[in-house]
């Protein structure tokens, strides 16, 4: 095991890791913003308003994460009107490609789950709400959503577990990630061994500080929650 | 928009490549997920400390990672394995297997805690009865716990084979000519890579959906006979 | 212990091969560079080097097999796996190549050349700022990361994706090999490029690759390219797919 290699490789392994990083925070955050209002309305009576977003979490969460990237990466640069259109400048740099791939993707298991846990607030709760008369708006702000999300936590948690390990994939549309970083830097010196084993334990790294955090999260959230 | 300029057949063969991946997979996953339990539920403690960091590595590290590692790793412990055993040759491991084994890996990782959950989830007065009737060990888990707990591990085991289905696409990046990478050849010949790619995605999608019925075909058979919360 | 491990060995061992498999020559080449190496319709690599391949193998009396499609980034380490015994996959010979695997005498000669679209104004002396791409783990991208200053460096996994993104405008400029995109200028996507700036790297020479130890295949491929040069064989495959010489 050659140490010393990995050693001298580690700033480059820090700036992949950055890179993750940020894309897979970002992604979050916008998944985030999408996942509510599709939640809310995969939640709906309605079936045409449940089921038009179901389109949309069906194709992302049952197709490949790879296969969605280069679909938008490489599959719409194939049309002149995405190359000349004013969309173009998104389109061309594979930062953005991968930012909202991942955004779309993160949102659509995230809005399933977050319907899951909307749909599992106990009724007495929401019933308690009306016969005080609060108005439909007031009671998913004060209500419904407060305790779904807090449901939702270890399911969630678990999604952006599973966003960062996915991000690896943001390599394979030029993107220097930690995977990114990995790969590049095996062409030159063929340790394969070394350079994976360096990049798995930063990844596990960066797993378990989240988790960390996270736990500290639910805890906070759910003190009231006679478990 | 939909002309396949004559690479059908090849890429109805990566779709089929595509499946049979996700069945090897789910074969050694469930081998090993069944291992970990065991090995997670078990009285001694050096074994519940190795399932332990099964789990925790493989569900921590990115899905490819483990793709990589165990297609350059894979040869060397195999060939220390059989060194140790005096076998004086060379192993080499081809690419479905390296394929096949890292998502075996993976998905028993994450099946060890549904399977876990599952035996920890039937009503231990049913194996204490079963005790008591004078069963032995073994009968008591085949006969007892483990329909039982098939019931309770359905759901879960069948969103992990999803997933699972998806993650054959990574196999495409060490070039077994599944699904995703024979849609790529295609595409160095055409130049289309929306048409195909699109095509792919669809392929996933009905695979996805045959796969969704089954699994409810097989909630309904393992739940035969108890009666479930309707809403 | 011991029996699970032996337990999984065997398991294992029901897609595995032992790798002295007789006097079968298995020759690896990646399968997306055309036209030296690309994969047709049917599943089957085609191409310049599996041209040479089998006209090696022909010449040598031996059997081969066409190892494809492979990974270009771990093509090496395949070979020094034993997957395969030879890599004829439009390989330079590189120092840097060197000191992992060895080469025999060269078959083929190469340059880089940099492709931009016709008419753009780009100059090769000064491309800083700009997108510039690569395959990964090429002599090209060698060149664009350790020689070409405060360019916006791309890295793909293979030669197609990185035309691709040449042919939408996400890279300005591409360093390749200059034979495949020689015959890349002439399909229709690539009608509207060209070759900007010199001929970089002249004295590029493109081996076949074979482990260090294997010192006796090294001398056999040796004779076996020696041959084909003298009775015609190889000018016959090189007129196939190029007008001129690239010995």
């Amino acid at each position: 095991m050659n140490w010393e290699e990995i050693f001298i490789a580690l700033p480059k392994f820090w700036d992949g890791a950055l890179l993750t990083l940020e894309l897979v925070i970002l992604a979050c955050i916008a998944g985030f913003i999408i996942a509510i209002p599709i939640a809310l309305m995969r939640a709906s009576q309605n079936w045409w308003v449940r089921n038009i977003p179901l389109i949309y979490t069906f194709f992302f969460r049952g197709t490949p994460l790879l296969v969605q990237l280069f679909l938008f990466y490489y599959g719409a640069a194939q049309f002149d009107f995405i190359r000349e259109g004013f969309l173009w400048p998104v389109f061309k740099e594979a930062y953005w490609c991968a930012l909202i791939v991942f955004a779309l993707n993160t949102g659509a298991y995230t809005a399933e789950i977050f319907r899951g846990a909307i749909q599992t607030v106990p009724h007495g709760e929401v019933e308690a709400g009306v016969a005080i008369g609060m108005k439909k708006h007031t009671l998913y702000r004060r209500i419904v959503l407060p305790r779904a999300l807090r449901m939702a936590l270890p399911s969630y948690g678990n999604e952006i577990i599973l966003m960062l390990k996915s991000s690896a994939l943001a390599y394979t549309i030029t993107l220097m990630d930690l995977t990114g970083v990995t790969r590049t830097i095996i062409a030159r010196n063929y340790l394969a061994i070394e350079m994976y084993f360096t990049a798995g334990v930063i990844y596990l790294l960066l797993t378990f500080v989240f988790i960390q955090v996270w736990m500290r999260l639910e805890k906070r959230l759910l003190r009231f929650q006679n478990v | 928009m939909f002309d396949l300029q004559g690479f059908g057949p090849q890429i109805a063969f990566g779709a089929w490549m595509t499946i049979q991946v996700a069945l090897g997979g789910l074969v050694i996953g469930l081998f090993l997920g069944l291992l970990g339990a065991a090995a997670k539920l078990s009285a001694y403690r050096f074994l519940r400390w190795i399932g332990q960091l099964y789990t925790t590595v493989v569900r921590g590290i990115p899905e490819i990672l483990v793709v990589l590692l165990v297609y350059f790793g894979g040869e060397d412990v195999l060939n220390r394995i059989a060194e140790s055993f005096g076998y004086d040759g060379y192993i080499e491991i081809n690419v479905f297997v390296a394929g096949i084994t890292a998502l075996g890996l993976s998905f028993g990782a994450y099946a060890t805690e549904v399977f876990r959950g599952a035996i920890q989830s039937v009503p231990i007065g049913q194996i204490e009865a079963a005790i008591a009737c004078g069963m032995s060990s073994p009968k008591v888990f085949l006969r007892v716990t483990l329909p039982q707990a098939m019931r309770l591990a359905i759901p879960g085991l069948g969103n992990l084979f999803q997933v699972l289905l998806k993650d054959t696409s990574l196999v495409s990046l060490i070039a077994l000519p599944e699904l995703m990478r024979t849609s790529s050849i295609a595409i160095s010949n055409t130049r289309e890579p929306f048409t195909f790619y699109l095509i792919a995605a669809l392929i996933y999608l009905s695979i996805t959906c045959v796969v969704l019925i089954a699994q409810q075909y097989g909630e309904r058979w393992a739940n035969k006979g108890v009666r479930q919360v309707r809403t | 212990m011991k029996k699970i491990a032996l337990a999984l060995a065997a398991v294992l061992g029901l897609g595995v091969g032992m790798a002295n498999a007789g006097d079968t020559l298995r020759i690896g080449t990646e399968g997306a560079y055309p036209p030296f190496n690309g994969i047709d319709k049917e599943g089957k690599a085609f191409g310049f080097d599996i041209d040479i391949a089998n006209a090696l193998c022909a010449e040598m009396k031996t059997k081969c097999e066409i190892v494809a499609p492979l990974d270009w980034d771990s093509i090496i380490i395949g070979l020094k796996k034993k997957k395969y015994d030879a890599i004829i996959a439009s390989m330079s010979i590189t120092e840097e190549r060197k000191k992992a695997v060895n080469f025999t005498d060269s078959y083929y000669s190469n340059n880089l050349a940099m492709v931009a679209k016709k008419g753009s104004s780009v100059d090769p002396k000064n491309l800083s700022g700009k997108a510039v791409g690569a395959q990964r783990a090429t002599i090209a991208a060698n060149y664009v990361t350790d020689v070409l200053k405060g360019v916006d460096a791309k890295l793909y996994d293979t030669q197609e994706n990185a035309y691709l993104d040449l042919a939408s405008g996400r890279v300005e400029v591409l360093v390749s090999d200059k034979l495949p995109a020689y015959d890349w200028l002439r399909t229709k996507e690539g009608k509207g490029y060209e070759f900007v700036g010199d001929a970089i790297d002249v004295k590029d020479k493109i081996g076949i690759a074979i482990r260090k130890k294997d010192d006796d295949l090294r001398m056999k491929l040796n004779i076996a390219l020696k041959a084909i040069v003298a009775n015609g064989k190889y000018a016959e495959i090189n007129a196939k797919y190029f007008p001129f010489s690239i010995f």
